[in-house]
């Protein structure tokens, strides 16, 4: 059987079993037409004459596809419901994830979604199943893919994949493919015929604790995503884009898609007031904190600006300041009302993140949230709080309190990831002074040969981003 | 850079003198270095102009390219030095040791020493990749033949190059990385580069501070650079006139060996400076008690050394020009590897760098008040591996992959609502799990913070000589080994010293 089988997917009835938080009502018929379209272009691909160790970075025939999708696009959705039309065709799928928590998000909603055929969780030696995976009986664990023969959906982390060494799948699904290295999917591409990438290109790129030049301006260079790899490897495979974001709000779409995405762009799936954030309480006595988290509430983003000074990372400031925003937003019983929740939800700790660019500054922060006995955020790094989804994001600026801008701090994929979790409003905290240091620190990365320019270049979208926020600049008092 | 080499660094700009960032050496040093000091000519791609090169302080050897553009005097050059490295270098294939391998295997011969080649700064190390590259894929015979020594020394001089990009590798070190692994100057990264500058910081000649003796160093005439790079005045007044001389007399006239003699002592004033600083460089290493770990490291090196040898004794082809797609993804993944392992390794030979990781709460101290066996491999192979004093530390959590001796850090710990520690030679093999009170508090960043250095500064203690420094001081401050007991049979009950410690610091 092959994917010229697959039935046709309108020819289905909506699928009841996909929670109706993950495809809003509203953004059925588009999220439908996108994976009818991605179907397609899968049924399009040639088989497969067997397995080809490079198939993924070296071979002719183009056998992928790359769907791009903005952060909250319904990216997990559509690989669920690609995933559960070709297995229901009869043919076995691996699915590949980069992080065990999205394997077993994968897999949860892959077990409400196809009742019947048995879904195998490839982990490693230490695994202890989670609550969500564990109450699945269609569902089974092993360590070897020999052990889950039976499976005709087996889902794994790309790092255990890797260990697979014999076996050869018709179908893959890589979930979060821009997060993966390159030299992972060396490792697996001998493992299948035909695949779907899906993943947004705005976020972090993987990393690697080792900097060389040694590979520059190779195609294969190990330390380039899976995506950026393949696709300079194999120019003409096609690439598909998902249009709309779900979970961003009118307010931050227009300024991330231009910051981040100035070439595809993207609209938000709800309209301008379609999502309200109000507070049970007004503020009363002169609190710091309640001016911006009612800007924020009104536009969607708000700076909330320190003094100018050069500060250790865990600048105590910024750290007691981004504690207290949280804090106040609890005390003052924010409500977001949107299409979900058109009566209103109370915003809980849990609807609430922070983000920060180091592992020490979101420590600082849990640990003064734990002063003030807030429990129930989430505070973390841009690269933890990937896949994230919030109602409001607090977000300590990676360059506040600097001296220089380094690559690091200045990289878009993080300031993408830490202002686009948000569904309700974002509030940056920072020191003053963060443009005049784009203009102290230009850009002066050497340009080498055969590497081709990345975009969005981070310094332009920071400097897009701030000059949004100087409008909604609230100074600390 | 970290807040405890920031502090090192401000505190080395108080006292003017360099500060101490590591209690032991965390490169090895050996007995018989050669060191190498190249010279390129300006203007062209890695031409060499001169070399001095040698391994004992008293006799260096000089190569000199009378025109560095002339491309036969180039491979001259590169036949000359290849006298000299690869003696240097095969001398070391002679002595073999015979290491035991694991349970029914034939136990493996291995060179009982490697070579070290050191080269002033990581420009040096790039000329000798250039030259290389340059040079290993010559042929001794057909059109443009060389000397059989010269794609030898390529093949060499390749390999030295790729091990030095290896995480703690020391088969190829550049003099100023390894001084900064080992001090913090009052000056930037970018001016540590500078040998002689970095050496005036960290060892003032006598009636001179640091920043004095660092601008002195900045003068070329006093101290010429260090290479690959030339001053441009020595060049312009003294280089191109000496180079033309040569090239106006004709061959074999008297005039000619005067004028290359002439040339010759002027290069080799040029690197005669350099020369003695890589030796002090040297003696202030070795001065330095070795890390655990560091012997363990070279025997990598060792067996790195005796792989290349076997592969050129077997007439294998040189390195290729560049890694294929396989290659480059097994290379990488090894130095991942080998960083995470070289970074537990160093933290655990020295509590100056723990102390970093500390601060950023990668790593942690725990008081073990219970342990049971636990079924945890790895924390098994943990505890054994790690030495009795750093038993209660968790290591800095080292990336992904294999973690020799590395203990979960905080976060994990907190989630789990308990510490999994390590505990010493008592129940060495057996993992503890530790049942923590509130691990983020008393022993995480936070308290490590408020106990920090900066707390405590006190810029007139110390200050004689400069050299034990307040960085000492910050962590003698910090809960240290010997707040902890020690093991006494299988469970620690450390609650009372605990109690002492809180108690102290109520006191002050």
């Amino acid at each position: 059987m092959t994917a010229r089988d697959v039935p046709p997917v309108h020819a289905e009835a909506q699928p009841p079993t996909i929670p109706a938080r993950q495809l809003p009502a509203t953004a059925g018929d588009l999220a439908e037409q996108a994976v009818a379209d991605v179907l397609a272009a899968l049924d399009g691909l040639p088989g497969s004459g067997g397995p080809d160790d490079l198939t993924g970075l070296t071979g002719g025939r183009h056998r992928g596809v790359v769907v791009d999708s903005p952060p909250g696009a319904g990216k997990s959705a559509l690989v669920v419901r690609v995933t559960a039309e070709l297995a229901a065709a009869g043919e076995p799928v691996m699915v590949v994830a980069q992080t065990n928590a999205q394997v077993d998000d994968l897999v949860d909603r892959l077990a409400l979604a196809t009742p019947g055929p048995a879904i195998g969780r490839l982990s490693a030696e230490n695994y202890m199943p989670t609550p969500r995976v564990a109450r699945h009986a269609t569902v089974s664990i092993a360590q070897r893919a020999d052990d889950l023969t039976g499976c005709r959906v087996m889902a794994g982390t790309a790092a255990k994949w890797a260990t697979v060494t014999n076996g050869l799948w018709p179908w893959a699904v890589i979930d979060e493919a821009y997060q993966m290295r390159s030299d992972t999917l060396l490792r697996i591409a001998g493992r299948f015929e035909r695949a779907l990438f899906v993943g947004d290109p705005g976020q972090l790129d993987p990393f690697s604790t080792i900097t060389t030049e040694r590979w520059l301006g190779l195609t294969w260079d190990p330390m380039e995503s899976a995506v950026a790899a393949l696709l300079r490897n194999n120019p003409g495979i096609p690439v598909h884009g998902l249009p709309v974001s779900w979970r961003l709000p009118a307010t931050a779409v227009p300024v991330m898609a231009e910051a981040f995405y100035p070439f595809t762009g993207f609209r938000s799936g709800t309209g301008p007031g379609g999502r309200r954030l109000e507070f049970t309480t007004r503020g009363l006595g002169a609190f710091a904190a309640d001016e911006p988290i009612e800007t924020a509430a009104a536009a969607g983003w708000a700076l909330y600006e320190l003094p100018a000074r050069h500060t250790v990372r865990t600048d105590a400031e910024a750290v007691m300041a981004c504690a207290a925003l949280a804090e106040r937003i609890l005390q003052r019983g924010a409500v977001s009302y949107s299409e979900r929740a058109p009566a209103g939800e109370l915003v809980t700790a849990d609807r609430i993140a922070i983000g920060t660019a180091h592992r020490d500054q979101a420590q600082a922060i849990r640990s003064r949230l734990g002063l003030l006995s807030v429990a129930g955020v989430t505070v973390d790094t841009a690269n933890r709080l990937q896949g994230r989804e919030v109602d409001i994001m607090i977000v300590l600026h990676p360059l506040s309190g600097r001296v220089d801008a380094s690559a690091f701090h200045l990289e878009a994929g993080r300031l993408c990831v830490l202002t686009s979790r948000h569904r309700h409003a974002c509030i940056v905290v920072a020191r003053a002074g963060i443009p005049q240091l784009f203009d102290a620190h230009p850009h002066t990365e050497p340009v080498h040969l055969n590497v081709p320019a990345k975009f969005p270049d981070g310094w332009e979208a920071n400097q897009a981003l701030m000059a949004h926020l100087a409008s909604l600049r609230v100074r600390s008092l | 850079m970290s807040t405890l080499t920031a502090l090192a660094r401000a505190q080395a700009v108080a006292r003017r003198i360099a500060q101490p960032v590591a209690t032991v050496r965390h490169v090895h040093v050996s007995d018989r270095p050669l060191v190498l000091i190249p010279l390129a000519l300006a203007g062209e791609a890695n031409a060499p102009l001169a070399a001095m090169v040698g391994d004992e302080p008293g006799s260096p050897r000089l190569v000199v390219v009378h025109q560095p553009r002339n491309r036969d005097q180039r491979f001259a050059f590169a036949a000359a030095l290849a006298g000299i490295v690869v003696g240097y270098v095969e001398a070391f294939r002679s002595a073999v040791e015979t290491i035991p391998s694991g349970q029914g295997r034939e136990p493996r011969v291995r060179c009982a020493d490697a070579p070290q080649v050191l080269v002033p700064n990581p420009a040096g190390i790039g000329f000798v990749r250039l030259l290389g590259r340059s040079t290993r894929f010559r042929r001794s015979y057909g059109e443009y033949a060389v000397d059989p020594a010269v794609p030898v020394l390529g093949r060499w001089l390749t390999f030295l190059a790729e091990r030095a990009e290896y995480p703690g590798s020391c088969l190829l070190l550049a003099a100023t990385d390894a001084l900064a692994l080992h001090w913090a100057s009052g000056q930037s990264p970018v001016e540590d580069l500078n040998l002689a500058a970095l050496l005036g910081w960290i060892d003032p000649p006598a009636g001179m501070t640091g920043p004095e003796a660092a601008a002195a160093a900045e003068d070329p005439v006093l101290w010429p650079p260090a290479g690959p790079v030339t001053d441009p005045t020595f060049d312009n007044e003294v280089l191109a006139p000496l180079i033309e001389a040569c090239a106006r007399a004709g061959d074999g006239t008297g005039a000619r060996r005067r004028a290359e003699s002439a040339l010759e002592a002027a290069v080799s004033a040029q690197l005669t400076p350099t020369w003695g600083l890589m030796w002090r460089g040297v003696g202030l290493l070795r001065a330095l008690p070795p890390g655990g770990r560091v012997a363990a490291r070279w025997d990598g090196d060792k067996d790195a050394f005796t792989r290349h040898a076997e592969h050129l004794r077997a007439g294998g082809p040189p390195q290729p020009r560049r890694d294929s797609a396989v290659a480059a993804a097994r290379r990488l993944d090894w130095m991942e590897r080998a960083l995470a392992s070289y970074a537990v390794q160093r933290a655990l030979d020295d509590p100056l760098v723990l102390a970093e990781y500390r601060m950023t709460g990668e790593a942690f101290v725990g008081i073990v008040t219970a342990a049971e066996p636990g079924p945890d491999r790895r924390l098994g192979q943990a505890a054994q591996a790690a030495p009795a004093d750093h038993r209660h530390h968790g290591g800095p959590s080292a990336g992904r992959g294999r973690r020799p001796a590395a203990v979960p850090g905080p976060a994990r710990a907190e989630r789990a609502g308990r510490l999994r520690v390590a505990i010493g030679p008592a129940g060495a093999g057996r993992t503890g799990r530790a049942a923590a009170g509130r691990p983020g508090r008393r022993g995480g960043p936070g308290a490590v913070r408020r106990d920090g250095p900066g707390a405590h500064a006190d810029p007139g203690q110390r200050s004689g000589g400069g050299r034990p420094g307040l960085l000492h001081d910050a962590v003698r401050l910090l809960p240290a080994v010997r707040d902890v007991p020690a093991a006494r049979g299988d469970a620690v009950d450390a609650r009372r010293p605990a109690a002492r410690v809180r108690a102290r610091r109520r006191g002050r």
